[in-house]
């Protein structure tokens, strides 16, 4: 709190970052928020909008200079918000200005939103929460430990290496002596362990760090090691060693005294580079993709040539490929595969888990996806801390690998979109929540730090409240008889495949995202059919009450395959808070209003790219329009709706759309 | 039989068809005039039919005698034939190519395609101009149904029919001909029912380098202003190629002349320029190479879609002028049959409700593109893979129908009519057995004799089991006007068109079932809701006890 030195600043415009369009109000400045409330200034009917932004999501704050209508200041999120406000006195904007400098750089985690988030559970429901996930079970489902495999507690006390979780999976002739010998010989000791096991062919995916090879070095218990891993699947002869780094890099280490395997001193591996680039590379590639796509009145072939200077898509395109070749290996070829980078945190942790979400349909359901990310990233250290920047620490150690592990997975389900359980909304969650640090599971680079928080008892999990709102987040084409036929993803990886995330980079850019969401639609039409169903039961039974056989009971309509009925029996979908998109983001931002207001604005390009063009768009037909919204409102005139209103939602403004 | 001397070989056995995605099948392959037919003549197996109007062109080569001919095609798909015998495969690819490339429209298909379903509606009388004033009748007096053109001699690209001001006569329209390209005299394109305001198009006038004027043409314009208020003329044409039309007898109009109205030029690509951006994107979309580097940076030199989104943002900005400005357009280009009927017509679907049903679409078609005049024929003759010189071809109306996907894709609930349809009228527009899309203009249909000697598409799109395919499950009516977004990061490509045979559809199809079946077992459970809701209602108002639960 000492840090905030004017909580609240009147007259401040918030301005749109394609248009010419803007809004007047307050902003406010709490200890964990900025908060900016549209006035209620002509239209006293609908509230204001309501902006809301955690403190942890803002990347950078930029005062610009004064100008004739006051102060500008420009706030970048992590959550790829951009905001734009005008203060007319200078001395507040500097205010605002140096008080989130300090609040958005908490220099210990105990300053961190999540000690002090408190979602109003008990003690038990925390915990509950925290139980969700369970690695040990999650490896038992995997059928490890089996006869090849097995935990081993070498690692109890994080003595081998601090960055892996304690429990660890090892082939059962890997020996404490073999893995001690192996992890000094690997980065930071991060030695071979099981982090997919393919019970179908008794294939394992193991990760691990760089060896110390640097030109000639060896190491009897790493080739041994290896040899353990090898053997332990009886169905290849040889084990396949991915190094995903382009082969440059791992040269380069080499003369650091680290590098690669050498392919005569390990016996039966097939040695290959993947050529992921590193965290640099990935951190000003999408910094060069956010500055094409921020650029107001973009051209269409600026557009394209950024696009493909960024790099980004030929990043993306680079992560599929390596998971794709790692399920091919083990899944067609029954091969064991072992993955490394340099630490075995970043690029490992992208190829394995997006390789496991290939093989196994498990992970593509809502809990798997979780389980997923607990396991790969979580657990084996992915540092989070450090690449989300959650502390005020080494920018050159930020790094959007996750955010790239997220897109990889939506380019898979727009080429899949029967194959996943969850929709893009999830993925957008759990994005927002890495950064938002409003529950505990993403602090730290890793579990041994985690547990030095004592994050389970002080802070809450994000598991537990993405579950609880599992149903904003189904994909309602999801079919578990398309996962069953098709166990394994097979995409195509044609550079035509990978697509531009909009969702994602323009999450809060509303002009940009289509005007009808088909998945809103289709998730409302499903909670609709469902509560059809239960009112058609009632009425049935009603009627039998009264000893009349109901007409249309002689031929029930067949149910659509759909699964898990069960769960979403009980509630309606709590409406999504935000967005055009429907995407839940904060719960506090309040945009339906203005959704409803402004849905029909035209893109900001056919408006305002000229001058011409501008002077043309000066009246406005927002008088009419809003009129003609009155009357579509209550145009659904379906009973069942009618009944229950909450089912239809307006987010859209359009109203008709979203029933 | 003309076709007879340019059939080589008619039948050649044991020929293997490769075509991506799908199984290779070995069968029997006969040409005829106007199709080429792969069977395996076993049951149950699909065979190929395909006509060659739809052949843009094909390659052979041999490997010892096993000759492989590639046929592309004009709606984009690529197959292969593996035939053995170098004469045989010689002789047949010489015959798809005499075939494929016949020059007699009389010679096309749809003058011997006799259809084999009962046509329930003639489509050739579905949309007359008649019928369509009607309508607007209903809404405003201000306009007249004039029949100066009704042996074409007047404009020869324009329908013996059209829509001009009430107070404008027929020999002061004669005198605007002759001051418009083409003779292509201002005409009402588009009434907004909202505000009364209206789109034209026209020709560019003909202002020579000394700036010609013609009083009659300022007054037929001004004719449709209210009073006070002020028009927007939009040019497609970027200024400098409107300066330089002056040279070769065209121009603008000369704001001194007209006072009215703002002049707003845009650069809407046309002709060759077009025709090489299909070329291009088509050539990137086949481009199997893996790297991302090479597909983006060759997608953004066709242009392709930089040239969606100048027509879209065009499109709109005459939308605006007219619904937010309340103000009254004029459109035209150069000759005023290419991109100014992709801004009407885009304008019209954004403002018009009516447009964006199956119905009303045909109908925009139909006014928009056909009876305005739209040279089809010369436009699609050939697509991507000719290897001719282009002459008068360009994807005009490929690229309008690219945007209407788009917006569609922005609206995916207010249109009536699903992707299908767009992709079957690009089909269509290319090679057809019907005949609505032959000739260039009103003129040349009526001399071709086409609603006797060929049948309608329409005839055959509006029977319930075509429409079933083609209609959107998800639209609801919606009756605004829907502006979409046009920055990059909205528009896309139409994967539906360019890469349709370069990927497997399978997954996106079974999705889009499973979005049907939705839909469908929703529908199907609220009509039984509801009438069980009335029977109880009705054994309530019998029996007032049974309120008492």
């Amino acid at each position: 709190m000492e840090h905030i030195r004017t909580p609240k600043v009147e007259q401040v415009r918030l301005l749109d970052r394609f248009s010419n369009k803007s809004i007047h109000g307050t902003l406010y400045l709490t200890a964990t928020h900025l908060i900016f409330v549209e006035s209620n200034s002509n239209n006293s009917a609908s509230a204001g909008q309501e902006v809301w932004i955690l403190h942890h999501h803002i990347a950078s704050v930029e005062k610009l200079s004064l100008t004739t209508s006051g102060c500008p200041l420009v706030i970048q999120c992590r959550n790829f918000r951009v905001v734009h406000f005008v203060i007319q006195r200078e001395r507040d904007c500097h205010d605002v200005y140096s008080s989130l400098l300090r609040l958005l750089r908490p220099v210990c985690y105990d300053e961190l939103y999540a000690f002090s988030y408190n979602p109003k559970q008990n003690d038990q429901q925390r915990e509950e929460g925290w139980q969700l996930i369970d690695l040990g079970a999650e490896f038992e489902r995997m059928g490890v430990p089996c006869d090849q495999w097995q935990l081993t507690d070498v690692n109890r006390d994080y003595k081998v290496c601090e960055t892996y979780p304690r429990d660890l999976y090892v082939p059962v002739t890997a020996s404490k002596p073999i893995i001690v010998g192996s992890s000094k010989f690997r980065s930071k000791g991060r030695f071979p362990v099981l982090t997919y096991f393919y019970q179908e062919k008794k294939a394992a995916v193991c990760r691990c760090s760089q060896p110390l090879s640097g030109f000639s070095a060896r190491c009897l218990e790493d080739e041994s090691m290896l040899q353990a891993i090898s053997k332990a699947n009886h169905n290849s002869r040889f084990l396949y060693v991915m190094d995903t780094r382009p082969k440059l890099n791992a040269l380069a280490n080499r003369a650091a005294g680290k590098g690669y395997e050498n392919e005569d001193n390990y016996s039966n591996i097939r040695f290959q580079f993947v050529g992921i680039e590193n965290i640099h590379v990935m951190r000003s590639s999408l910094q060069k993709l956010l500055e094409v796509t921020g650029t107001r009145s973009l051209s269409m072939s600026d557009y394209l040539v950024g696009l493909e200077s960024s790099g980004w898509l030929r990043h993306i395109k680079a992560v599929v490929d390596a998971a794709v070749f790692l399920t091919r290996a083990v899944t067609v070829e029954g091969a064991s595969v072992l993955v490394h980078c340099s630490d075995g945190w970043d690029r490992t942790a992208q190829v394995c888990a997006l390789g496991a979400l290939l093989m196994d349909p498990y992970y593509r359901t809502i809990k798997g996806f979780m389980v997923l990310i607990e396991k790969d990233w979580i657990s084996f250290g992915h540092k989070f801390a450090d690449r989300c920047d959650q502390l005020d620490g080494d920018p050159k150690e930020v790094s959007p690998i996750f955010t790239q592990f997220l897109e990889c997975v939506w380019q898979l389900t727009e080429q899949f979109p029967q194959a996943f359980e969850f929709s893009e909304w999830f993925l957008l969650q759990i994005h927002e929540h890495v950064h938002s640090c409003q529950y505990g599971n993403f602090l730290g680079n890793n579990q041994r730090q985690r547990e030095e928080l004592q994050l389970r008892e002080r802070t809450h999990s994000l598991w537990a409240f993405l579950m609880s709102e599992k149903q904003n987040h189904l994909n309602p084409f999801y079919s578990p008889a398309y996962s069953e036929a098709h166990p394994v993803l097979e995409p195509s990886t044609l550079p035509y495949h990978f697509k531009f995330w909009r969702s994602m980079y323009h999450q809060f850019d509303r002009s940009m995202h289509p005007r009808q969401s088909i998945l809103k639609t289709i998730l409302n039409l499903k909670e609709n059919s469902r509560k059809a169903e239960s009112t058609l039961q009632a009425l049935e039974s009603r009627l039998q009450q009264l000893g009349v056989v109901p007409v249309t009971t002689s031929d029930p309509p067949a149910p659509p395959p759909t699964r898990d009925q069960l769960s979403n029996s009980h509630s309606l979908p709590p409406r999504p808070d935000s967005l055009i998109l429907g995407a839940p983001i904060n719960h506090k931002e309040v945009q339906r209003h203005e959704e409803e207001n402004e849905q029909e604005e035209v893109g900001e390009e056919a408006t305002e790219s000229t001058d011409t063009e501008r002077t043309v768009e000066g009246s406005s037909g927002t008088e009419s329009r809003k009129q003609s919204y009155g009357e579509l409102e209550g145009t659904y005139n379906s009973d069942l709706v009618k009944e229950e209103p909450a089912v239809v939602s307006l987010e859209f403004g359009v109203a008709r759309m979203t029933c | 039989m003309e076709f007879a001397e340019l059939i080589k070989t008619p039948r050649v056995d044991g020929v293997v068809l490769h075509r991506p995605f799908m199984p290779t099948v070995e069968g029997t392959l006969c040409l005829t005039g106007h199709h080429l037919i792969l069977s395996s003549r076993q049951d149950n197996t699909e065979e190929l039919w395909l006509l060659h109007s739809n052949i843009d062109s094909i390659e052979k080569r041999f490997v010892g005698s096993l000759g492989h001919i590639t046929v592309k095609c004009k709606d984009l798909r690529m197959i292969q034939l593996e035939i053995t015998g170098m004469e045989e495969c010689l002789n047949i690819a010489s015959s798809i190519e005499a075939l494929s490339t016949l020059d007699s429209v009389s010679l096309m298909y749809p003058f011997f395609y006799r259809p084999m379903f009962e046509v329930i509606e003639d489509g050739w009388n579905s949309f007359l101009p008649q019928n369509a004033f009607k309508d607007l009748e209903s809404m405003t007096d201000e306009w007249r149904l004039s029949e100066v053109n009704k042996d074409f001699s007047l404009c020869p690209s324009y329908p013996p029919l059209v829509a001009v001001p009430k107070d404008v006569d027929d020999e002061t329209l004669k005198k605007v001909a002759t001051f418009r390209h083409g003779g292509r005299f201002p005409v009402l394109s588009y009434y907004h029912k909202k505000n009364g305001m209206v789109m034209m198009r026209a020709g560019q006038p003909l202002t020579g380098t000394n700036g010609r004027r013609c009083k009659e043409d300022e007054k037929l314009i001004n004719a449709t202003l209210r009073p006070g208020k002020r028009g927007y003329i939009i040019d497609t044409r970027a200024i400098n190629v409107a300066q330089q039309a002056k040279a070769r007898g065209g121009g603008f109009e000369l704001e001194a002349n007209y006072p009215q109205w703002r002049r707003i030029h845009k650069a809407i690509e046309r002709y060759n320029v077009l025709q090489e951006s299909l070329i291009k994107l088509v050539e990137a979309c086949n481009d199997q190479s893996h790297s991302m580097d090479r597909w983006l940076s060759k997608l953004e030199a066709s242009n392709w879609q930089t040239n969606v989104k100048e027509i879209l943002t065009t499109a709109c900005l005459a939308a605006q002028c007219i619904d937010r400005e309340g103000a009254s357009v004029l459109v035209h280009g150069t000759e005023g049959t290419d991109s100014t009927l992709q801004v009407t017509s885009l304008a019209q679907i954004i403002l018009d409700p009516g447009c964006r049903t199956i119905k009303g679409f045909q109908s925009l078609v139909e006014r928009e593109w056909l009876q305005a005049g739209h040279p089809f024929q010369q436009r699609c003759a050939q697509s991507a893979f000719s290897n001719s010189k282009p002459r008068y071809e360009a994807p005009v109306f490929l690229l309008f129908l690219d945007c209407v996907w788009q917006i569609l894709r922005q609206f995916p609930c207010s249109f009536e009519f699903n992707e299908s349809f767009l992709v079957l009228l690009f089909e269509h527009a290319y090679a057809s057995q019907f005949g609505t899309f032959l000739g260039n203009s009103a003129a040349e249909r009526a001399r071709l004799c086409l609603p006797e000697k060929t049948v309608s598409l329409w005839s055959w799109v509006n029977r319930p089991q075509e429409l079933e395919r083609l209609t959107n499950p998800l639209y609801e009516p919606n009756s605004l006007v829907i502006w979409p977004s046009v920055a990059p990061q909205s528009l896309l490509l139409w994967e539906g068109v360019f890469l349709r045979w370069n990927r497997s559809s399978k997954c996106l199809d079974e999705a889009y079932e499973e979005m049907v079946h939705i839909i469908e077992y929703n529908k199907e459970l609220q009509t039984k809701v509801n009438s069980l809701r009335r029977q109880l209602a009705q054994l309530e108002t019998e029996d007032p006890l049974l309120h008492t639960p």
